[in-house]
């Protein structure tokens, strides 16, 4: 009976830290906003983020679109030709990555890329009292540090998925035409002709955006949140990547459940 | 700058029991007290980082409880803090740092802010380390250019947090005398909270012991060092054992050797 107890105790005691944190969460949240005023005004300061979060994760992102749309041109014409519909390659390559891999695979490596990075960085901040020192010059630390990051990575996001499609396309191209010979007429016209600008285009880069800011929010909450030793910072950095993961994921079948029911 | 009776406790333990000083402009006043004694609490008390449980913080003439948030911001602008490990911002050069309170605060032309950092790095002697890295630095340079920038300002307060802590003794004489003279430069009051009994002594007007949460002692350099009180007596000559305990409290010895069930 005791044993039930201590371990109903536990559970109660989880859930009301979850809840707890989730209030916290939203609370730093609207901080964040009040204060992006500031940084805003200050821009320079959020194009070096800009840079950091966007520019730096530019090869990882090039490199992962490229070669997965090489394997969706190899996987696509592999299938589609069994149907005789060969031709169809690029409408599959384009709406594939429009619509899920460049969003859903570019937020996961940002948040493997820039999110750890922005954890760890805000994190040791914390752990060599930075934040504190600054908060004690009168300056805002979630004016100065976290706000910048944040738009930062919501503003890089949606252009690095855009360039992971663009890349992937052009990798779909690269071994349907160039080296299975698929015809270079039919792959563009086809795609040019299925794939709609507001019900395919824009609902990805509505999914981006939404993931940037999950990815850009979970990572500043992490690092400015984690408890102020080595080994918190190491679990905020595994924090971030795991639950913005996962956050992605959810956050795509909810989407995608609302975007695309059946037709077209 | 004044405490009266103030508290604070973390949940139910109480980790400032109703706490009374006072130091006026111009004073060099050292908190000590052994590690955990609650010295770091009482300048978070005074910087507006905590609100005490009960009593009053006052400096000048505001009570810092009671303030908002933009008024606590304002009131920081005059104050500076020396952290433990001078809390360098890592992605900054020396200048920068010196330079953010100024950029941050003042509308001034750069050519001005380059001025005064200039000033403000040749006070601590390291004018020609404007361009290094905080990693660059020696932990006692580090220190320096931190308090470089905890002045940056002309505060009327200087906290100082642990300033000696793993100096070599060279810098720690070093560190020292910049304290005093850059307080008597800007006719500032300054609080040091350490536990370095004999370089402190030699800089400061006035010292407060601080032991479980309470004051238990204070006087001047001279009055302390010929104190009778064994807790300062204790505390000034380094001696191991006495009001301070060097066991932690535990079960007797043998019970943890024959009990088994002990730790």
């Amino acid at each position: 009976m005791n044993w039930l107890m201590a371990r109903v105790q536990a559970l109660g005691g989880r859930v009301v830290d979850g809840v707890w944190r989730l209030g916290f969460a939203a609370r730093f949240l609207a901080l964040l906003l009040l204060y992006s005023g500031q940084s805003f005004r200050r821009l320079h300061l959020t194009i070096r983020e800009i840079y950091f979060s966007g520019v730096l994760s530019l090869l990882i992102i090039v490199v992962s679109g490229l070669f997965v749309g090489m394997v969706l041109g190899l996987q696509g014409y592999e299938t589609l030709q069994r149907f005789g519909s060969g031709d169809a390659l690029g409408v599959l390559v384009a709406l594939s990555l429009v619509r899920e891999l460049g969003p859903v695979v570019a937020g996961l490596l940002f948040a493997s890329r820039a999110g750890s990075a922005v954890t760890a960085e805000i994190g040791l901040m914390k752990v060599t009292e930075q934040l504190k020192a600054m908060d004690m010059m009168a300056v805002s630390p979630i004016a100065r540090v976290v706000a910048p990051r944040f738009w930062g990575g919501v503003i890089s996001m949606p252009l690095l998925a855009a360039i992971f499609s663009v890349m992937g396309v052009f990798g779909g191209w690269l071994i349907g035409v160039v080296v299975i010979g698929v015809d270079e007429g039919a792959f563009w016209s086809q795609m040019q002709a299925a794939v709609d600008f507001r019900y395919d285009v824009l609902n990805g880069v509505i999914k981006s955006v939404v993931f940037g800011f999950a990815v850009a929010l979970i990572a500043v909450f992490e690092g400015y949140d984690c408890t102020p030793t080595a080994e918190g910072v190491s679990r905020a950095i595994t924090r971030t990547v795991v639950s913005s993961a996962l956050v992605i994921l959810a956050l795509d079948f909810i989407l995608t459940s609302f975007m695309f029911r059946g037709g077209s | 700058m004044r405490l009266r009776q103030a508290r604070f406790a973390y949940g139910e333990r109480e980790i400032l029991s109703g706490i009374d000083l006072e130091v006026r402009r111009g004073q060099v006043v050292a908190i000590m007290g052994g590690s955990g004694s609650g010295k770091t609490t009482l300048l978070r008390l005074i910087g507006g980082q905590l609100r005490p449980s009960a009593g009053e913080v006052w400096v000048d003439g505001q009570a810092v409880p009671g303030l908002g948030r933009e008024a606590l911001y304002r009131m920081r602008r005059r104050m500076g803090m020396l952290f433990q490990f001078g809390a360098l911002f890592t992605d900054m050069s020396v200048f920068d740092n010196v330079a953010f309170p100024l950029r941050e605060h003042t509308d001034l032309s750069p050519e001005l802010i380059h001025d005064l950092v200039m000033m403000k790095l040749q006070a601590v002697g390291l004018r020609g380390a404007a361009r290094l890295m905080p990693a660059e630095l020696s932990g006692g340079m580090a220190r320096r250019v931190a308090l470089a920038r905890a002045v940056a300002l002309d505060p009327m307060l200087v906290m100082y947090d642990e300033p000696f802590a793993g100096l070599d003794p060279i810098s720690l004489g070093v560190v020292g005398q910049l304290i005093r003279r850059l307080n008597d430069a800007l006719g500032a009051c300054s609080i040091l909270v350490t536990h370095d009994v004999q370089e402190s002594l030699e800089i400061v007007d006035y010292v407060y012991f601080v032991s479980s949460g309470r004051i238990v002692a204070q006087g001047t350099p001279d009055e302390i060092r010929a104190s009778t009180d064994p807790f300062v007596h204790q505390f000034v000559h380094a001696e191991a054992d006495g009001p301070v305990p060097f066991h932690y409290p535990a079960p007797p010895m043998a019970a943890s050797l024959i009990g088994g069930g002990g730790q």
